[in-house]
């Protein structure tokens, strides 16, 4: 009886989107080899009969050669059955793993998906003969669309073990994939398209430097003018006009004392969204109306640059850089994603293949890459100053970025192997899936960002209580004026930055400091360690040994780092 | 008639070649292979990085983008 199916493919050959048609769940799927880094589960009926239906990453053959590659075999040996996902305008290559899968004498049926390419490429597959030539069903999809998915449905099972298919050498299979492909496949000659043109231009470095350039500018350009839109148009007015009057009389109904104090902020102190530090205020505002518009704003943004198929493009033309850092260009999908939220970059190291770029990539990660919840708020705090206090800020953080890349380089022992990515072809976004994907990572963000926002809340207002926080601020005093210019209650906000970031950067707007203090203050928060949902995801990924060595790093250049734009911004 | 051989590193923008030999180890030789790069395939390089960046490469309609080193033991016969 078959209970768990597994789907498995090439990567980037919309496994992903096929598991969200048959399921209903939805996951994540982008233009771009290594979208999926982990499994995700659902359920489907086939008959009435529930059947669990798993996504795995990609592979292109049983012989694993990344952590993400690994998930997908453990995946294999789980499950009673595959649907095995291929690119129809890359049959070829894609019959290597189906054949392996065959040698496995477990239940096959495979997937033409991408139907719908071949087309307009002029490949024509006969899959019918395909069908006879392997002896497991052979349906084309467009998973896109949908078209096809009914017929896997009914067909799935049929699905069969094909006893004929006997495991045999590398060679004996490219033979049999030679004569396979004779078979049921015909290419007409095709010329350059106006794709092919747009292709070559991103990827050529003369024109693609450049554009590349040109593409990032207006991607934070978009970032931020949503984000500001959203906040000025839409989230204020809902908090100031709305909100705040509801807030005032209910604070006068409750009265001064402890509920007030943990629900709205002190009694009688003028409420004010980002400092008060209640449940109600600030716990809301944060969330809703500071980060939230920045939220959607950056992953409409990212889901452009996903599904047209420009990032493999973008690691190209940076894999240099990132190879002397000791990475390969790959590495800017983790930093991009980290852009985000640090959790999903630190799950998508994955897809590096040493475990000194796993190091070095997740460690520049926790250091560089503040995520939009932390940057939504220096967006509020400091843009009132003027862009140059932010432009500081990712200067810092860039030359960081680079330098600390540069050691770990030469000190992290271990390989650092050379870029092999597919260019997948360009696709024009569709809309509806973007707004899909958007709405996927705000539910996402709010579901993971308010218990944290909300306990942080809770925790420092019983800190506050039992009086820790001053004691605190007062015992490190000495090194936070000494060493790096900061009043000593900015400790209390770094502590908070190990919950949430946002509300650290929030915390250090009550202590009244100059900009330049600001930017030192907001740029060791984000270097000296990661929140705590990116920490614990980091030590599953690196390990606890590591990982200590990891946060070792973190702190000491947060030190380091204080220390030197002190001594720049404010002088001696 | 016997054409030379090149490294694929040494062959020009826009020419084409048939790829002779991968030299390395079996797990390089499959790893290249999996993903469409075998002996007997015809290649063109469509670009290549300055200061010894990678190559993005045609093959069958599909492209990828190797490091310098791998490309240089891939080893290609002018067409
Ligand atoms: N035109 C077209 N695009 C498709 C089709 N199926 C999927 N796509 C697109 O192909 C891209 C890859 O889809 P995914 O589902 O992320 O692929 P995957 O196999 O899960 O990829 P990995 O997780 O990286 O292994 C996405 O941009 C999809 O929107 C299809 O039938 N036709
Ligand atoms: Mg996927």
């Amino acid at each position: 009886m078959i209970k768990k199916i597994v789907l498995m493919g090439n990567p980037n050959v919309g496994k992903s989107v096929v598991f969200s048609r048959l399921t209903g769940a939805n996951v994540i799927a982008s233009n771009y080899p290594g979208t999926t880094v982990d499994f995700s589960k659902g359920k489907m009926r086939i008959k009435g009969k529930p059947i669990e239906i798993i996504d795995a990453p990609g592979t292109y053959s049983l012989q694993p050669t990344n952590k993400a590659e690994e998930v997908a075999f453990k995946m294999l040996k789980e499950a009673d059955m595959v649907i095995n996902v291929v690119d129809a305008t890359n049959l070829e290559r894609n019959l290597y793993l189906t054949l392996e899968l065959l040698e496995k004498n477990i239940p096959v049926i495979v997937v033409l998906n991408l139907w719908d390419e071949t087309r307009h490429l002029g490949i024509h597959i006969d899959e019918k003969k395909l069908e006879k030539l392997l002896g497991v069903p052979v349906v084309p999809t467009i998973a896109l669309t949908g078209e096809g998915i009914n017929t896997l449905v009914t067909r799935i099972k049929e699905a069969r073990t094909n006893e004929e298919i006997k495991p045999t050498s590398e060679e004996g299979r490219w033979i049999e994939i030679g004569s396979i492909i004779n078979k049921v496949e015909q290419v007409e000659h095709r010329h350059h398209n106006i794709r092919d043109i747009i292709s070559d231009l991103t990827i050529k470095p003369i024109t693609g430097i450049p554009i590349s350039f040109g593409i990032i500018f207006c991607a934070f350009w978009l970032v931020r003018l949503i984000g500001e839109n959203l906040i000025t148009y839409i989230f204020d007015p809902i908090f100031n006009e709305l909100y705040h009057p509801l807030i005032i009389r209910l604070s006068e109904w409750i009265g001064p004392g402890f509920i007030h104090k943990l629900l709205i902020g002190e009694f009688g102190v003028e409420i004010n969204f980002i400092e008060s530090l209640g449940l109600l205020t600030t716990g809301l505002y944060i969330p809703f109306a500071a980060v939230l518009p920045y939220i959607i704003s950056f992953y409409f943004t990212l889901s452009f640059l996903e599904d047209s198929g420009y990032l493999p493009r973008l690691a190209t033309l940076v894999d240099n850089v990132f190879h002397r850092l000791g990475m390969h260009g790959h590495g800017i999908i983790p930093m991009f994603l980290g852009l985000g939220c640090n959790v999903p970059g630190a799950l998508s190291t994955r897809t590096l293949e040493s475990r000194k770029q796993r190091f070095i990539s997740a460690t520049l990660l926790a250091i560089c890459v503040p995520c939009m919840a932390q940057l939504a708020m220096v967006f509020g705090v400091l843009g009132r100053y003027g862009l140059y206090y932010i432009g500081l800020v990712f200067l810092t953080l860039a030359i960081l970025y680079i330098v600390i890349g540069l050691i770990l380089n030469k000190f992290v022992k271990g390989e650092s192997p050379e870029i092999f990515l597919e260019i997948p072809s360009y696709r024009r976004p569709s809309l509806k899936a973007t707004f899909k994907k958007t709405w996927m990572r705000i539910r996402w963000f709010l579901r993971e960002a308010i218990p944290y926002l909300f306990l942080g809340v809770l925790v420092i207002n019983f800190l506050y209580f039992i009086g820790v926080l001053q004691w605190f601020g007062n015992a490190v005093q000495p090194v936070m004026v000494g060493l790096f210019g900061l009043p000593g209650d900015a400790s209390i906000a770094l502590i908070t930055g190990f919950l949430r970031k946002d509300i650290a950067v929030g915390m250090l707007v009550s202590l009244n400091m100059a900009p330049l203090q600001l930017v030192i203050a907001v740029t060791m928060l984000t270097v000296y360690f990661p929140c705590v949902a990116t920490f614990a995801v980091l030590i599953k990924e690196l390990g606890i040994r590591d990982m200590l060595k990891s946060a070792a790093i973190m702190m000491g250049v947060a030190v380091i780092v204080g220390f030197l734009l002190r001594i720049i911004l404010l002088g001696i | 008639m016997n054409k030379k051989t090149i490294p694929l590193t040494h062959l020009s923008l826009r020419g084409e070649a048939k790829i002779i030999e991968l030299v390395g180890g079996r797990g390089f030789q499959r790893r290249l292979r999996v993903m469409g790069v075998r002996e007997g395939q015809k290649i063109k390089v469509v670009s290549k990085q300055p200061f010894h960046g990678p190559l993005t490469v045609a093959i069958n309609g599909c492209q990828m983008t190797l490091g310098r080193g791998m490309a240089q033991r891939i080893i290609v016969e002018e067409l």
